[in-house]
């Protein structure tokens, strides 16, 4: 679970150097403008070349667990498939699969293919900014950048205890597996609804246990002086590097725009 | 993220008040159940005293009771201050009370900002909060821990961290819930040394009657409520027949 949600990798590099600020906005900066964006494959090949110019030394570091990670949205690239099938262009393939008449397009390959590499290239960008910020760090971007204290306490918390939760649900689904026991000669496993019935309670157990968990961590912050708003002291100020740097994000990623319209 | 001081004077105990005085306190549940009824007590400054009693006895109820996280009927002065609406931060800031899962106490995303937590609340500036944080760490044995994340960590030194989170309050008195709960034998034993040298007014729920031999002169037993014993913990340790009687063991 750790290394699954700890992304962050302590190198000593610029990026980790540069003032949160700026790597979140440069981040989001990017996927927005990439999943707004009509780019031509030029343009995404630019913005490829952009981002593997900066995270060579990251993934030099992070090896097989950053390649892991960008299957993250795998699902997602694959939620786009069907527009192969349904872009009007020429007809390139037939498929009957089940009596289905599917015919593949031109436009439609290079749409899907247009798709997952925008989408790979935004979880890079993800992966990227999580390598090189540690999320006490990330939390307080957010915090200078005016989200609203409740959103940022929010994504902190959640954060916090969902190592907690997951092991709740560990320690549920060990119990019922102790006592998933099968006689010889015996169907185990009950039926369908009785097994979604378990399912369904167990997931009611894990509300349940959350919501008193809930409550607990709240009287514990009462009881240190809380007052509706995490306190930090952690001060960020912009370097001189940290304004090149948003200046330099800012001319890329306008170049990258320029170049994915030709 | 900003840092708010509200530069309230730091919270004044009454110099020669009971650390807790409590009158005829009673708590009902909302789902009706009467979990205190009529619990009186007082307890010195410097006292150590261990709570102890069966499941279900009153324990945690009357323990959240003195940070005003519960309130009954009935009079409670923390140090002097009697434990009202408006008195609330100050008595907070004066009790460092710590839950018995410290997942329940460690909420922030570093062990810095956690133990930080309280000081900060307590509008103290930065100087004297990271002084206040270095001082409570190293107190605790946990001072080179600062940037780790709290659920990287061991349960006793999670517990450490969580007593940390305290002690950064300079409080009055410390109200511990089933510290030595979950901890091995040699976390068990940090944690007896630990407490053994702190100079503070103690009073610590706890099923671990070692423990309350080990460090608490005096002992408070509940039972459905109530406190049926207030006295010295050799006497009650040795008293076979009321142990029983009150789902409680000899050490």
């Amino acid at each position: 679970m750790e290394a699954l949600l700890d992304r962050f990798i302590s190198v000593d590099s610029p990026i980790h150097c540069l003032d949160l600020r700026v790597k979140l906005l440069a981040t989001v900066g990017f996927i927005v403008g990439n999943a707004a964006a009509g780019w031509r494959m030029a343009g995404l090949c630019a913005a490829a070349a952009a981002i593997d110019a900066v995270d060579q030394r990251i993934r030099a570091v992070a090896g097989f667990g950053a390649l892991k990670r960008s299957f993250i949205a795998l699902p997602f690239m694959l939620a786009g498939f069907s527009v192969v099938f349904a872009t009007p262009g020429r007809e390139i393939a037939q498929w009957t699969p089940l009596g289905l008449d599917l015919r593949v397009t031109d436009a439609g390959v290079v749409r899907f293919i247009s798709i997952m590499l925008r989408t790979w290239l935004s979880v890079q960008m993800a992966i990227l900014l999580t390598a090189t910020t540690d999320f006490p760090a990330l939390t307080h971007a957010l915090r200078h950048l005016k989200v609203p204290a409740v959103l940022v306490s929010i994504i902190a918390f959640m954060y916090r205890y969902l190592f907690v939760l997951v092991e709740e649900a560990q320690r549920l689904l060990r119990a019922r597996a102790s006592r998933s026991a099968v006689l010889p000669g015996q169907k185990g496993g009950g039926g369908l609804l009785w097994r979604a019935k378990v399912a369904g309670n167990m997931g009611g157990q894990l509300l349940v246990r959350s919501m008193a968990r809930a409550d607990r961590v709240y009287m514990a912050m009462q009881a240190r002086g809380y007052r509706g708003e995490l306190l930090t002291m952690t001060r960020h100020t912009m370097q001189r590097r940290d304004w090149q740097a948003a200046a330099l994000m800012l001319l890329l990623l306008a170049a990258v725009q320029l170049v994915g319209r030709v | 993220m900003p840092i708010h001081h509200d530069n309230s004077p730091p919270p004044q105990a009454q110099t020669g008040a009971p650390s807790i005085l409590v009158r005829e306190l009673n708590y009902r549940y909302p789902d009706g159940f009467h979990a205190l009824r009529g619990l009186s007590v007082a307890i010195a400054p410097g006292e150590r005293v261990g709570l102890v009693g069966p499941n279900g006895a009153g324990k945690s109820t009357f323990m959240l009771h003195l940070n005003g996280l519960l309130s009954g009927e009935g009079e409670i002065r923390i140090a002097g201050l009697p434990l009202s609406k408006e008195k609330l931060p100050e008595v907070r800031a004066l009790v460092g009370m710590v839950f018995q899962n410290p997942d329940d106490q460690l909420f922030s995303p570093t062990v810095f900002d956690d133990v930080a937590f309280g000081p900060l609340h307590m509008g103290y500036g930065e100087e004297e909060v990271r002084q206040r944080v270095a001082e409570a760490l190293a107190a605790v044995g946990m001072a080179d821990f600062a940037e780790r994340m709290p659920y990287h960590l061991s349960v006793g030194q999670k517990k450490r961290v969580s007593l940390a989170t305290v002690l950064a309050m300079g409080p009055e008195l410390l109200v511990l819930d089933e510290p030595s709960a979950g901890l091995d034998p040699r976390g068990r034993r940090q944690l007896i040394e630990l407490l053994d040298g702190m100079a503070l007014t103690m009073l610590v729920s706890t099923h671990d009657m070692r423990l309350v031999d080990e460090l608490f002169p005096r002992i408070l037993v509940m039972d459905a409520g109530q406190i049926v014993y207030d006295g010295e913990t050799s006497a009650v340790l040795n008293d076979d027949a009321f142990l029983r009687a009150h789902g409680l063991e000899k050490p």
